[in-house]
């Protein structure tokens, strides 16, 4: 019996994996050999999907891109154990891309059977719930403090922290939230996840449970991502079924569920106070804070609300310990983070590594420079709120702190490429337009600032009064980041004043001496 | 693993009584609205009229509360969709790769077949930022797209 890896995950469907899993299977059954087709995760080498694997003695054996036509030559060069055939790309692990990765929340991602509990186990999955069950909810809490982990959406707030204000705020109920609303461009790494390895973000939120005591949990996926959803369904219904949710889990007497829940098409509901509206099915409006949702929450209740990366990882430092987790990392920026490489790229895909390593690394090491073969230029980290980088800047080392230090943020890990033919101001534009489409509408400087913002920089591009239009620009951005009730409308002037401010000749305006400028 | 959601099923029930199932079904759910939203919609297609007043009456709440979270979400549809739905990415990866020839291509291809037979609307990232351009046809993703890849895939929709 051989056994072949095609992925079910988006980025390899969306180049034909699953046509591609029925022709192998029909090309194996002409050829009558015993074939085991394994739908797994991606290995995050987006640009050799759909790439497909096959068991062999010495270790995995991987080729890609793979085409319907290459269905014949490509069984057959894996019958015989991984031979050599031009799409092959030898021992999976020994790719360069993969090699040198650090990969610790997704460990499992693309290596394992999603949807098979003892294939789950057999890497390492539920150790860390089973240590949980037996310890303190305190206990778990300083585990998760310990670790030095912080909030993998965006705002990097510790989570141990979140997760302690929940465990003292005294309620009859309190609830877990999962954002899986993961709907910055640039970002797909919550996705992979879920589709890669949902058990362990099922596990993760077990483990929020016990540790504020908590017995329901909310999983928030967003429309745009019918595949995760359904890959989570069928995980909840494994984990149902094997004793790892519902009543009295494993014997323990506690009690953890989920219910699984669709957005649709809302990117501020990305925002924790929206999505906590959405659920409770409301139109998904940003609420003022305090209070916190910690403190009051979902339906009123003292509520975790944390992103898939953050509630995947808790797994990993339950069962090996803080200082493990711990020990990767810079600064204030402990552990790794699933960086995702995206747009005029031409290795993109996901890397995890330690905090700590450039963006030039990231861009040429992995990504290996632009897909177009043109110089790159511009490089948007973080999302549609994230400032665009020159090349100046990409020797800053990937940390929290490092990026705020020069007015850009981390955020999720995305990092969109563009190279030298991007207009930075029509970039500007289309930040603020984007914030006027998304916005809430519920505070002024956002709902309105937004507009007025993509005309103004609709007047600096036509020179009309150029000049008077950048300075009403730089208010109107100062106004927006002080008065916004959220990082919608508080964060849109990152990129616009960095573009402004980088690629000032793509506005029609002169390069300000450095010496003049602010910081 | 099949997204069953996005196909509109023929729908052998009245949706009078259709409605009134999917409220029963979610009887009890805290936050009912935007599950009965999407049940109602994966079954019929849209959020028709009829459906907005009997599910307000269904949750005790107004009519335009529910019309107002309709209208908040882009998802929801308020009437029935052309039978092949393109959705294309105008994000920023999505740019940095072409995107915006890629939407200007599909208007003008959209125009073409009138917008009963094709619709067109933008969506903002689909998760497939490395492998920019991505777009949805009926629900199904398709990355790496130009326009002539667009053209030959919206020809094999069109046909079936």
């Amino acid at each position: 019996m051989k056994t072949l890896y095609v992925p079910l995950d988006t980025a390899a469907i969306a180049m034909g994996a699953d046509a591609l899993a029925e022709a192998f299977r029909d090309e194996a059954a002409r050829r009558g050999i015993a074939l085991r087709i394994v739908r797994n995760g991606s290995r995050g080498m987006h640009w050799l999907e759909p790439l497909v694997e096959v068991q062999t003695p010495a270790g995995r054996v991987a080729y890609g891109p793979v085409s319907l036509a290459d269905v014949p030559s490509v069984l057959e060069a894996a019958c015989a154990d991984g031979a050599d055939h031009p799409l092959c790309h030898g021992p999976t692990d020994d790719i360069p891309f993969l090699r040198t990765q650090e990969r610790l929340t997704f460990a499992r991602v693309g290596v394992i059977d999603p949807l098979s509990i003892p294939d789950y186990e057999a890497h390492g999955g539920f150790a860390g719930l089973r240590r949980a069950l037996a310890m303190a909810p305190a206990d778990i809490v300083a585990e998760v403090s310990d670790s030095g982990l912080r909030g993998r959406g965006g705002a990097a707030f510790p989570t141990g922290i979140k997760w302690r204000t929940v465990l003292d705020t005294p309620a009859p109920r309190k609830f877990i939230v999962c954002n899986a609303d993961e709907g910055d461009s640039g970002t797909f790494s919550d996705r992979m996840l879920m589709e890669g390895d949902p058990l362990s973000l099922i596990e993760g939120m077990a483990i929020a449970g016990l540790a504020v005591g908590a017995s329901r949990g909310y999983l928030y996926v967003r429309s745009e991502y019918p595949q995760a959803e359904a890959v989570l369904a069928a995980a909840l219904a494994l984990a149902r079924q094997g004793g790892w949710l519902g009543e009295n889990i494993q014997d323990s007497g506690l009690s953890f569920d989920i219910e699984l829940r669709r957005g649709a098409g809302a990117y501020i509901c990305g925002e924790e106070t929206a999505l906590l509206d959405s659920l409770e099915g409301r139109r998904g409006m940003v609420r003022a804070k305090p209070p916190l949702p910690a403190v009051r929450g979902l339906f009123g209740c003292p509520t975790v609300i944390n992103n898939v990366i953050s509630l995947a990882t808790v797994p990993i430092i339950l069962a090996r310990g803080a200082a493990h987790y711990r020990d990767f990392g810079m600064g204030k920026s402990r552990g790794t983070l699933p960086f995702q490489i995206a747009g005029n790229i031409r290795r993109g895909g996901l890397v995890e590594k330690a905090f700590g390593l450039t963006l030039r690394e990231l861009l040429f090491d992995y990504g290996g420079g632009s897909a177009s073969g043109r110089p790159l230029r511009a490089v948007q980290v973080g999302g549609p709120l994230g400032a665009y980088l020159p090349e100046s800047q990409w020797d800053t080392p990937l940390d929290y702190e490092a990026f705020i230090g020069i007015s850009a943020m981390l955020g999720h890990g995305g990092v969109v490429a563009f190279d030298d033919t991007v207009d930075m101001a029509a970039m500007a534009e289309y930040a603020m337009e984007f914030c006027a489409i998304e916005s809430c509408g519920k505070c002024t400087p956002c709902r309105i600032g937004s507009v007025r913002g993509t005309e103004v920089i609709g007047k600096i591009r036509r020179d009309e009064a150029r000049e008077e239009q950048a300075a009403l620009l730089r208010e109107l951005c100062d106004t927006m980041v002080a008065g916004s009730l959220c990082a919608l409308g508080g964060m849109t002037p990152y990129p616009v004043l960095s573009a402004l401010e980088h690629f000032p000749e793509d506005f029609g305006l002169a390069r300000v001496p450095a010496a003049a400028q602010t910081a | 693993m099949d997204a069953p959601r996005n196909t509109v099923a023929a729908c052998p029930l009245d949706p009078t009584e259709l409605v009134r199932d999917i409220l029963l079904r979610h009887a009890g759910q805290e936050g009912s609205l935007l599950p009965i939203l999407h049940a109602v919609q994966d079954a019929i297609g849209y959020i028709p009229d009829a459906a907005v007043v009997q599910i307000a009456a269904g949750i005790q709440r107004s009519r335009a509360e529910v019309h107002g979270v309709v209208g908040f979400y882009s998802h929801f549809r308020r009437a029935a969709p052309a039978p092949v739905r393109l959705e294309v990415c105008r994000a920023e990866s999505c740019q940095a790769c072409g995107g915006q020839a890629l939407y200007a291509h599909a208007e003008a291809r959209v125009a073409a077949a009138g917008t009963a037979e094709v619709s067109l609307d933008p969506v903002y990232c689909l998760g497939l930022c490395a492998q920019s351009p991505a777009v949805m046809i009926n629900g199904r993703p398709h990355a790496r797209m130009s326009p002539e890849k667009l053209d030959a895939l919206l020809a094999q929709f069109q046909e079936a």
